[in-house]
């Protein structure tokens, strides 16, 4: 089992390895992920962020418009992820102490 | 978990530094816009201001500053902002979470401005309360055997 | 050559963090061990993102006047930030959902080492 398990990492680390050498140089200003264009001739969404972020909303920290406005509802489906997980941890570990019931807040 | 016994350095450190903390927290999230930061970070930094309080002091003297049964309330009050102000935004005739058709300004822009400002202080409260329930709730949970 | 190495040597080192994680998450036979491995994996994947989104001789994004938008090479690239800043936040969250279960496993089973875990389970299971 324990063969199998080092068999499993080994063969992970490759394959990891071997993707990573296709990708481009790190710190490429014009690699295909940073281009205007993309592949398909749309504009970039990277691009597209930095060129329209302060004219859009006026405000100059681009993270904070790409976050809050251009991609509001993934920031929206992250938030409910949270409250949800507060919710599971409340509601876990809330349902040993009532099943004892020793002690209330 | 039982504090042994009173360390006043500790005390009294933890005691000194929560409220800067918390300030600095409030610049983060409010300076958002123009400088690395927002609700996400800020949040957080809120939330360790309270654990501070609540690893150093102890659980009944850190109830006077933030209740336990407060968290919960909270954190869904912060939802609740986030997607009530996407639902204001439908109210007015945009799509859901398109800031520039709330009438709070002139410009579109600026609209989006104080749009961004509004959810990130949902999600500051959010998180914050979050983090101090998710605290809390295993402080509770380990040490109730 | 050189400028391949030194182009990827960043992602090599958080590949080998990766595995790392991967190590910690099936060799070892603790959980809370196991969650650290998880923790550092989604840590090499956050590093990953980040070292992606680089550019020699870039600033960070955030509008200034004397750069101007025209030329989107004076900017790093903000989309990683952006995804990975909530993933941070993300996983704190359901690493405390994970510390929750643990914690509760630890109350019902009173052991944390997964082979004893599994023999008090299968106990449990046929009385």
């Amino acid at each position: 089992m324990k063969v199998v398990n080092y068999l499993i990492m080994i063969v992970f680390c490759a394959l990891m390895i071997y993707a990573s050498l296709g990708l481009p140089n790190r710190g490429d200003a014009y690699a295909d992920l940073n281009k205007e264009k993309s592949l398909s001739q749309t504009p970039n969404a990277a691009s597209y962020y930095i060129h329209n972020a302060k004219k859009d909303a006026k405000t100059e920290n681009m993270v904070t418009v790409i976050l809050a406005d251009y991609r509001g509802y993934d920031t929206l489906g992250e938030e409910t992820v949270i409250f949800t997980a507060g919710l599971v941890c409340f509601l876990l570990l809330r349902k040993e102490k009532k099943k004892n019931g020793k002690k209330k807040r | 978990m039982e504090r042994k016994k009173d360390n006043p350095i500790v005390s009294l450190v933890s005691r000194t530094v929560s409220p800067f903390i918390m300030l600095f927290a409030l610049y983060v999230i409010f300076h958002g816009h123009y400088s690395p930061g927002g609700g996400f970070q800020g949040g957080t930094m809120l939330a360790a201001a309270f654990i501070l309080i609540r690893l150093s002091l102890g659980m009944e003297i850190s109830q006077l500053q933030f209740k336990s049964r407060w968290a919960t309330p909270l954190g869904s009050a912060g939802v609740l902002i986030y997607f009530g102000t996407g639902l204001v935004a439908l109210l007015f005739g945009g799509n859901f979470l398109d800031y520039g058709f709330i009438p709070i300004a002139e410009a579109v822009a600026e609209r989006r401005s104080i749009g961004i400002l509004c959810i990130e202080i949902g999600v500051a409260i959010a998180v914050m309360a979050i983090i101090v329930s998710i605290y809390d709730d295993l402080l509770e949970g380990s040490s109730d055997d | 050559m050189i400028d391949f190495f030194l182009g990827h040597y960043g992602y090599w080192f958080a590949i080998l963090l990766m595995c790392l994680g991967l190590y910690g998450a099936i060799m070892k036979k603790n959980l809370i061990k196991k969650l650290i491995g998880i923790t550092i994996f989604q840590t090499s994947i956050i590093i990953f993102f980040v070292a992606s989104s680089s550019k020699w001789g870039a600033t960070v994004p955030i509008f200034d006047e004397k750069i101007g938008v025209a030329n989107t090479a004076k900017y790093i690239n903000p989309l990683p930030h952006t995804l990975m800043l909530t993933a941070i936040v993300v996983g704190v969250a359901t690493m405390g959902v994970a510390f929750a279960l643990v914690i509760s496993i630890f109350q019902k089973y009173k052991t944390l080492d997964e082979s004893v875990l599994l023999k008090r389970m299968k106990k449990d299971n046929d009385s």
